[in-house]
């Protein structure tokens, strides 16, 4: 018992009383997820079909089909050439070193996480920019978010889910998310003042300010978000390889306990592509849409 | 006389954290200094009551800190007075919820700001139609009827552009228009023209007076510039500290300040522009109704003048000397007056600004006579009265025109 040593050591639960908290809370969880698990799971279904549509979808068509399309998107998107051939490149030497199959599964999983978190990430963004208290509640859950070990939270995932794709999904999007929701928050609150008041004077609603002024001013910041949140999701994939999603990470993850260093270098060079096309396409595209931002050199 | 249109009765703004509570101490006649000492809460507005009629333009003015944008931000209710009643048409604007505020803003005013509050990413024609996109307006119909006022305010040719693109005049043009389009009875304009350099601003302070001829819209101005606000202004309330210390037509606050404060203020004034000939002539004297320059000569003797206007019943005819009469007389005793013997002189209008006929009343050894639009003697204008009221150790009570009939009627 530690009755007099408290000062020079810290008081500290018994082992056995760890252990049954420990225990307590495992049983508990490990019981509702036995109960719900098949409920949740059906729950994402739907996702999972979507996912795994796209990903046949992508394995399906033609390689050369493939990068003409993507080159095609990223020349809407940039208008630049350059950037186009850059694609045709990466993706023909991504086919070239045989990791073709790994780089369309990544893709598919990078697109459906963005989108997921562009579609609850924005909503909770504005939500936080319309009230301090939401802010002050969901900031720390966002730090959370950003810095606990993804392993840690892979557990539960994997406990409640099994191991697969929606785990691996709701993994990376818990990792990727908080960009998007903090610079959406951000932009809308460094909307000119002036401008908003003008809105309103002009007897604008709350929805009419919302689309008309607030969103498309914070543009600029919630493309940083989402740029942001491509970025972390690319670089979750390695992580998310460990509970059974296919992609780049899986080679990655078999070198380390292999020790080959070549084929965790192309698979890795592979995902640094992918991100720069990403990065590259989606930051030329939020920049063209903001051209009168482009123009504004006198006052 | 008529309904005001606005009207404001005992409006306060106490900014804090809990204003209702605080305003006791506010009705106990405690300063500024003395409330924000004691309960940490801002004293914005005390006392406000005013009343603006239809189709004038009304100007508050005051310096910064005065609580004059403030003010102007309680006709549409873009802040909440702590207490007072703020009357539109009739209907308390306090009284409206949540759409029906929204309605009334639409509809009723529509607001000019120091810093334009143009929307960046929409296109100029597209910001002149934002007020009438809000209101629901078709989107061919808003961006044609925008195009017209783009045209009227001077800016056609600039529809596709961004607003960094134009200039600041240029913007403001844009934020009128905008304001324009929607119909809005009533102008709000919050130091509309203040950030725009001086000669941009003088060209759109005549633009503004201008479109009011055609428009006749009711504006609220809000200006730190005291030439502004007797440029624009058919009526001024002078703010300070959140208090009216005077409002009245800009002669009356030129002439007879109120309080120091506003005699401060007035002094820098350049009278030259800011007042008409009217507001300064003395009654008229010395009409000559002879027909023959014996007659006249008489007359003149009469009034112990060496000039005087000729006066028939069609009105105003010329202005007479001494000397050359008499040269006349000398040769001819009997001739009549002729157009021949009037001096070389444009008489002033009334509304001439004193600036513009000064060169004149130099030059001449004699007052100039002020003829109405009807072509009636209403007056003259002497070169003391123009030293007396430009000159700097003006005395209000000098150039006040009832005054001098008073005295002129004893005398």
């Amino acid at each position: 018992m530690a009755e007099s040593n408290w000062l020079t050591e810290i008081p500290q639960l018994e082992r056995s009383e760890l252990r049954d908290i420990r225990k307590t809370l495992d049983t508990a969880y490990r019981d509702f997820s036995r109960e719900h698990g098949e409920m949740i799971e059906a729950f994402f279904d739907p996702l999972l079909s979507f996912l795994v549509w796209f990903e046949k979808l992508l394995l399906a068509t033609p390689w050369w089909l493939v990068i003409a399309v993507v080159a095609g998107l990223a020349y809407l998107a940039s208008r630049s050439w350059k950037l186009s051939l850059g694609v045709v490149v990466s993706f023909f030497l991504i086919g070239y070193f045989g990791m073709w199959e790994d780089a369309m599964s990544t893709m598919s999983i990078i697109l459906v996480c963005t989108l997921m978190a562009i579609i609850l990430g924005v909503p909770i963004g504005i939500l936080m920019a319309r009230s301090d208290r939401m802010q002050t509640l969901i900031t720390p859950v966002l730090d959370v978010m950003q810095t606990m070990p993804a392993f840690v939270y892979l557990i539960p995932v994997v406990m409640l889910l099994g191991i697969g794709k929606i785990p691996g999904v709701i993994a990376v999007i818990i990792y990727a998310i908080p960009p998007v929701i903090r610079l959406t928050n951000l932009g809308i609150r460094l909307v000119d003042k002036d401008v908003l008041e003008a809105a309103t004077a002009y007897g604008a609603s709350p929805m009419q300010r919302l689309l008309g002024v607030q969103l498309p001013l914070a543009m600029p910041t919630i493309m940083a978000g989402i740029n942001q949140t491509i970025m972390m999701a690319l670089s979750m994939v390695v992580i998310a390889s460990m509970i059974g999603v296919a992609g780049l990470g899986q080679p990655v993850l078999k070198s380390i306990t292999n020790q080959y260093f070549t084929l965790g270098l192309l698979n890795g060079l592979a995902i640094v592509a992918l991100a720069i096309i990403f990065d590259r396409v989606s930051q030329a595209y939020a920049k063209r849409t903001q051209r009168h931002l482009g123009c504004a050199d006198h006052g | 006389m008529a309904e005001a249109l606005i009207q404001v009765e005992n409006l306060y703004k106490l900014f804090g954290s809990n204003p209702k509570k605080h305003m006791s101490l506010v009705h106990e006649g405690k300063s500024k200094d003395e409330i924000l000492a004691a309960t940490d809460h801002t004293l914005g507005l005390k006392n406000i009551n005013l009343s603006i009629n239809a189709g004038e333009i009304f100007v508050i003015m005051g310096l910064s800190g005065s609580g004059k944008s403030t003010l102007i931000r309680h006709f549409n209710r873009l802040i909440d007075p702590t207490e007072g009643v703020i009357k539109v048409e009739g209907t308390d604007v306090m009284q409206l919820g949540k759409k029906e505020l929204e309605e009334f803003r639409r509809h009723k005013m529509s607001m000019v700001f120091q810093r334009f509050g143009l929307l960046p990413h929409k296109t100029v024609l597209e910001n002149v139609a934002y007020g009438l996109r809000i209101q629901g307006v078709a989107k061919s119909e808003a961006l044609q009827r925008a195009r017209q006022w783009l045209e009227t305010v001077g800016l056609a040719g600039y529809e596709e552009q961004f607003p960094a693109q134009l200039s600041g005049g240029q913007q403001q043009r844009v934020g009128l228009a905008r304001a324009l389009c929607t119909d809005a009875e009533i102008l709000l304009m919050d130091e509309a023209f203040s950030a725009l350099d001086p000669l941009i601003r003088s060209e759109m302070q005549d633009q503004l007076v201008q479109l009011q001829e055609k428009l006749h819209k009711t504006i609220i101005f809000i200006t730190h510039d005291l030439d502004e606000a007797l440029r624009l202004g058919d009526r001024i309330a002078i703010l300070k500290d959140g208090e009216v210390v005077q409002q009245g037509e800009p002669e009356e606050i030129l002439l007879h300040p109120a309080t120091d404060y506003v005699e401060a203020f007035v002094r820098d004034v350049n009278r030259a522009r800011a007042l008409t000939v009217e507001t300064v002539m003395k009654d008229p004297a010395y009409r000559i109704t002879a027909d023959t320059i014996s007659g006249a000569l008489q007359q003149m003797k009469g009034f112990d003048r060496d000039y005087g206007y000729i006066v028939t019943d069609e009105g105003y005819q010329g202005t007479v000397k001494a000397a050359k009469l008499e040269q006349a007389y000398q040769a001819d005793k009997d001739a009549d007056l002729t157009d021949a013997l009037y001096e070389q002189i444009e008489p002033v209008e009334p509304q001439a600004v004193l600036e513009t006929v000064i060169p004149n009343t130099l030059d001449a050894d004699y007052p100039l006579p002020v003829v109405d639009e009807q072509g009636q003697l209403a007056g003259c204008l002497t070169r003391g009265t123009l030293a007396e009221v430009l000159g700097s150790e003006h005395k209000p009570e000098a150039g006040n025109p009832k005054e001098d009939k008073d005295t002129k009627a004893s005398a």
